[in-house]
Formats: C-alpha cells, sequence, structure tokens
C-alpha cells in the first residue's frame, strides 16, 4: 500500500515532468546568484558554499511543499485517503518520501556540479552530496506537516515558509556544518551521524503529526 | 487482500442526537435516524441546511459536535478502519486525476480503497458504466460527466456495505441516471444500504425507504 | 439538555472567574513590579566591570525566562485541548502566544541594548540570543497560522499541532544553535558569564520575575475573556450579559 502511494505520486509527477525541473532549476539560480551578489573572491566564495547550497536547498524543498496534498485536496482524492481503511500515517509518510523523490533526488544529483561552481575541494563535494540525501528526506517530512496544517489556506504558500523554516534550523546547522567540518579536515562523522538520527526521529514522528494535522484540515 | 462484506449479514446504522455547526452557527441538531440493511435514506433539505456536512459526519472524516453514530450499535470512531471498510463515499468532488486515463483513475481510487482490482475487472466495470472505447484517455479530455462515470464505477468495484453519495445525479445524463438507478436497487436487493441527498427526483425501488429532512 | 449547559457553563463561570481575580492580580503585579525596579536601581549596587548598564538584566532575564516558560506552557494548554476536546485550554493558549511574543521580542531588544556597550555590537551571534530569535519565529509561526483559519475550532486544533511540533523541537534546535555556535565561534561571550552576582542583584531579579508572572497571568485572563466573548457571542449567557451591562 505504501509503495503503492508512492508509486502512484511517482506517476502524477512524470506526467508533469516539467514540474520536477522547475524545483531543480529554482535550486541552481538561487545558488548562482550569489557569487554575483558577493563578488567572484574564491576564497570567500569556498567558505560560503556549504551554507548557500544547503539554505537553496532548503527554499526550493519547501516551495515545492504545495505539491504534496493540494491537488489531492482540490480534486476530491484526500478526502478518499482519510476515509481509505488503510492507515493514513503509512500514506502521509508514502506522500512524503514520494516528494522527496521528486524533489530531493535532482538537487542532490546535481549538487556535486553547484561544488565545482565554488571551487569545493573533492571530498567536501562527497560530503555535500552525502549530507543533503541524509538532510533532504527530512525536509520533506517535516515540511508535510506545514503543507497539511495550511491546506486550503489564503496565502498558504507564504505561511508554510513561516511554519517550516524555523524547524528546518538543525537540518541546515548540521548539513552546512557537515560540509565546512569536512572541508577545514575535521571529518564530517559526526554531523553526520547526528542528521541520520534526525532522519530517524522524523520518520517516526512526523507521520503521525502530519496525519492528525490532516484530519484537523479536512474536518 | 480481499474486503469483501457478506451483505447476507444484517447491519445498521444510527445516528443519534447529531448536532453539526459550522462557525458558529447551528446547521442542525437533535437528528436521529436509524437504516438497516436494504435501507435507503434520502437527505433532504435547501442549500445550506448541512446535508453534505451530514454525510461527511457519516463517513467518520468531521465529529459531530455532539451526538455520535453507531455501526451494529459500536460507535463509529472506535471502530475505524473496520468502519471504513463497510463504507463507500462518493462526494461532490469526482476524486478523478487529469493527468491519469480512466483505467488507471479506477484502479487507483479502488486500491486506496483497499480492493486491488484485476486489469480484467477493471476493463468490464468501465464498460458496464458506459466508458468503453475511452478507457485510455486521459481524463482531462473527458466531459463532465464522463468523470462521473468513472467515479461511479467504483461503486461496481468495491463491495461494500453502505454506500453514502453527495449528488450522484449531478453532471449525469438520462442513460447514466437509470444505470445509476439499476446499481442502486441491485445493491439494495443484496441487502446494501444507501444514504444519499439529491435535488433532483428519482425513484428507487428498496425494501424501506426514508426521508431525512434538514431545514 | 443537561449537556447542553455543561458544555457552555465552563467558559462562561471562568469568565466569571477570571473577572473576580483580575483587579487583585493587578494590584499585587504593580506592586511586586513598583518593588522589583525600586531594587534594581537604587538598592542594587554598581557593577564594577559593566556599571551602571548592567541593570537592563533586571529586565532582560525575567523577559527571557518568560518567553520559554510561556512557549512551554502554550504547548502543555494546546496539547490539553487536543486531547480532551476542551475549548476553554485552546483559548488560553491562543491568549498566551501574544504575551510569549512580546517577551520573546523584549528579551532580544533588551539584549541588543545590553550588547552595545558590552561587546560594541547591537546583535552577536550568541547561541542563547540566536535561539532567543528562533522562538521568536516560532511564535509568529504559530500566531500567523491561528489568524489565517477562519474556523475557530480548526485554528485551535491546526496550533495545537505547530505549538507541539515546535516544543518537540525547541530541544533540538537549542542543541544545534549551541553546537554551531561553538564550532564558529570558540569561546564566545555568553550572557550568562557574568560576574558573581549579589544577593541584592538576585533578589531583585527574582522579584522582577515573579512580577512578569503575575503580569502575564493578568494580560493572559483579560484576554482569554476577551476570545470567549467573541467566540460565545451567540449564546444566551453572553447576550444577558451585554444586556445587563447596557
Amino acid at each position: 500500500m505504501f509503495l503503492w502511494v508512492i508509486q502512484r505520486d511517482l506517476l502524477l509527477a512524470m506526467r508533469r515532468r516539467f514540474d520536477i525541473l522547475t524545483t531543480l532549476f529554482f535550486f541552481v539560480i538561487v545558488v548562482s546568484l550569489f557569487p554575483l551578489g558577493i563578488g567572484p573572491e574564491i576564497n570567500i566564495l569556498r567558505t560560503i558554499a556549504p551554507g548557500v547550497v544547503w539554505v537553496a536547498a532548503l527554499l526550493a524543498s519547501m516551495l515545492s511543499l504545495g505539491r504534496i496534498f493540494s491537488n489531492d485536496y482540490l480534486d476530491g482524492t484526500l478526502e478518499q485517503m482519510l476515509i481509505s481503511p488503510q492507515s493514513l500515517s503509512l500514506l502521509v509518510l508514502g506522500k512524503a518520501l514520494a516528494h522527496w523523490l521528486i524533489t530531493g533526488i535532482p538537487l542532490i544529483l546535481i549538487s556535486p556540479l553547484l561544488g565545482i561552481q565554488y571551487n569545493l575541494p573533492l571530498d567536501a563535494i562527497l560530503i555535500l552530496a552525502l549530507s543533503l540525501l541524509l538532510g533532504t528526506p527530512i525536509l520533506s517530512l517535516i515540511g508535510a506537516i506545514g503543507a497539511a496544517l495550511t491546506l486550503g489556506l489564503r496565502g498558504g504558500g507564504m505561511l508554510v515558509s513561516l511554519l517550516v523554516l524555523p524547524l528546518y534550523i538543525p537540518v541546515l546547522v548540521f548539513g552546512s556544518g557537515a560540509v565546512e567540518a569536512s572541508a577545514g579536515g575535521l571529518g564530517a562523522g559526526a554531523h553526520l551521524s547526528l542528521l541520520g538520527a534526525f532522519l530517524l526521529i522524523a520518520l517516526v514522528i512526523t507521520p503521525w503529526a502530519t496525519a492528525s494535522a490532516l484530519r484537523i484540515s479536512m474536518e | 487482500m480481499s474486503y469483501n462484506v457478506n451483505l447476507s449479514t444484517i447491519f445498521m446504522l444510527q445516528g443519534i442526537n447529531l448536532e453539526c455547526m459550522r462557525g458558529d452557527r447551528t446547521l442542525f441538531k437533535n437528528i436521529n435516524f436509524s437504516l438497516e440493511s436494504g435501507g435507503l435514506m434520502q437527505v433532504r433539505g435547501p442549500n445550506g441546511s448541512g446535508k453534505t456536512s451530514l454525510l461527511r459526519i457519516l463517513c467518520g472524516l468531521a465529529p459531530p459536535i455532539y451526538g455520535e453514530i453507531l455501526w451494529d450499535t459500536n460507535n463509529i470512531r472506535s471502530l475505524g478502519e473496520k468502519y471504513r471498510n463497510a463504507i463507500t463515499y462518493l462526494g461532490h468532488l469526482n476524486g478523478v486525476k487529469d493527468d491519469l486515463t480512466a483505467t488507471e483513475n479506477l484502479y487507483i481510487s479502488s486500491a486506496l480503497a483497499g480492493v486491488v482490482i484485476t486489469k480484467n475487472k477493471v476493463h468490464e466495470a468501465l464498460q458496464q458504466i458506459g466508458l468503453s472505447g475511452r478507457e485510455s484517455l486521459p481524463a482531462k479530455v473527458l466531459s463532465q460527466g464522463q468523470r462521473r462515470r468513472i467515479t461511479l464505477a467504483r461503486l461496481l468495484v468495491c463491495d461494500t456495505a453502505l454506500w453514502i453519495l453527495d449528488e450522484p445525479l449531478t453532471a449525469l445524463d438520462s442513460s447514466a441516471i437509470e444505470l445509476l438507478r439499476n446499481l442502486l436497487e441491485q445493491h439494495l436487493k443484496q441487502g446494501g444500504m444507501v444514504v444519499m441527498t439529491t435535488h433532483q427526483e428519482i425513484t428507487i425501488a428498496a425494501i424501506k425507504t426514508q426521508q431525512l429532512q434538514l431545514t | 439538555m443537561a449537556i447542553n449547559w455543561f458544555k457552555y457553563s465552563s467558559p462562561a463561570s471562568f469568565y466569571t472567574l477570571a473577572g473576580k481575580m483580575i483587579p487583585y492580580f493587578s494590584v499585587v503585579a504593580s506592586g511586586l513590579f513598583l518593588l522589583g525596579l525600586y531594587i534594581s536601581f537604587f538598592i542594587a549596587p554598581t557593577d564594577s566591570q559593566q556599571s551602571e548598564a548592567y541593570r537592563i538584566i533586571f529586565i532582560h532575564v525575567p523577559a527571557a525566562w518568560m518567553s520559554m516558560f510561556l512557549y512551554l506552557i502554550m504547548a502543555i494548554w494546546a496539547a490539553i485541548g487536543l486531547a480532551f476536546n476542551t475549548r476553554l485550554s485552546a483559548m488560553i493558549a491562543t491568549a498566551i502566544a501574544p504575551t510569549g511574543a512580546m517577551f520573546t521580542f523584549l528579551a532580544l531588544w533588551t539584549g541588543a541594548l545590553w550588547g552595545k556597550p558590552m561587546w560594541g555590537a547591537w546583535w552577536v551571534w550568541d547561541a542563547r540570543l540566536t535561539s532567543e530569535l528562533i522562538l521568536l519565529f516560532l511564535y509568529i509561526g504559530f500566531m500567523s497560522l491561528q489568524a489565517a483559519i477562519n474556523d475557530p475550532r480548526r485554528a485551535d486544533k491546526a496550533g495545537a499541532v505547530i505549538a507541539l511540533v515546535g516544543a518537540v523541537n525547541i530541544p533540538i534546535i537549542y542543541f544545534s544553535v549551541k553546537w554551531w555556535n561553538t564550532l564558529h565561534q570558540g569561546a564566545s561571550v555568553s550572557l550568562t558569564q557574568s560576574p558573581k552576582m549579589a544577593t541584592t542583584m538576585l533578589t531583585g531579579m527574582l522579584i522582577m520575575g515573579l512580577a512578569c508572572w503575575i503580569y502575564s497571568i493578568v494580560v493572559i485572563l483579560i484576554r482569554t475573556r476577551a476570545i470567549i466573548l467573541e467566540r460565545e457571542r451567540h449564546t444566551v449567557w453572553v447576550s444577558e450579559l451585554q444586556g445587563s451591562s447596557q
């Protein structure tokens, strides 16, 4: 059932392939704007690279949150999900993971290219991709709560950023921290294991919170 | 995984002292009814009288402000998925995805309801509902009535005891209405139950028909 | 309709009870504020290193305490409201948020005022200040969400979910900010590393803290009464109340 939801959301995303690219291009453009605003000084760019890439990933993931539930809400599928005999938490987990596969994976794949843009050393680039791999699913999982709470509200997109961005801070700190630590020769092990721990916590808690948020929003 | 409900058993749906509010306006209160196997309940009332709200409460989508709904004398809140296994709800919205074909739509919506059906059965159901030849078209090129038929096709593949239908006749032409009437009559004859709202007059033969008037 | 009477009685009786309590608490809060301010400005000795500027901590520290306590209390009331479906507790949670946000803002503002003479900058990315800033964001998120929802019951429950998610997250956020801070600044100046406190200073701070508590109770009671009136304006007891006051 869980796999089935993921499969369905991926199928829907494939029918609207360009939406995936929109998120990806947004990510690339934001990251490319910083050198234009700051100047091409290579040492500064190398220092800010982890933070810039991670903040851009946060924004890209957040801006695509609307897609998790709003289409299903508008056409009535979400109502059917709520009265489905299947466990809503599991359905919601499937949808959050589908969101990650659609928005998170492309970001991870393109990130080495951006690392090269910022002249990061090779192992830092590797850590960047790895930290995104561990961190972006957390963004989708936490974001799903915000998306569920703001379902059908006017100005939901802005509101979701107020709700979700503060909750993203730990992921940002440890995600970009991992890359910095590795670039500084300290080793990123501690950061990455903490990100992994956050991911496990998020996997356990957020589906439940999202499911209750959906029930509240659909009453 | 099969959720077939044995329709030879007798089921009972009861609403006790139901009260519903929207904002700070009371839509209805002290609503009582009891519906048994083979029974049809038509919910009537003017716009804004709370028909849709009542149906959503019956599905368990929203809790009533006051009162309870019993399924075989158990509160539906405590029954949870056991109750959700026994109902099919068709709301105002079709739950049809524009980007998917009729076949994919039907397959997916029944899988969501816990029934995984074969390709053959999907094909059969779509044919029966009058969509043969259009199975592989994306839903966005279909007319409003044809999309409604995709939704109604779920009634053919889901063996649930209680059907809760919100304005099922909307956008249907006379042949589709005839089809739905037959479907409902057959379901009722087999011991199923139907709760529906409709603005149009439709006569459906049932063992017991009751009207619930909301004001 | 025994049940209906019960349903409407609890906000109604709370309304009356709160109305009776407010004057007493207001007097106590004013008294404590006067006493606390007197101690802070006239009795507490001048600090040898920071001279008179340090006196801002008499409002800064209690404000920072309150900002955190109030979030916790708000989350607890919200949780009770969600678990037991009691409308009054959700109303109290809603009433707490603006006061909590106000104290958070006050803590940040006084922190900046103190930072200028201490560190020569209005703002430093100190772990505590940063956490306080994030706390302000959490309050703002809670209030914006509730403001965006028209249906009060959905607003109550949605607010409760975000308050609880925030409460679970606060320790993680605090921990990560602390980690981030030590990594980037090494041994930074921390607001608590103030020199050993004189007893009078501590007394002043505690009295100011107590005054802030009672003040919060007063304001929250007033705000809860206003929310009750707004939500229950169509009930019999509110129209009776209006009839008798006109």
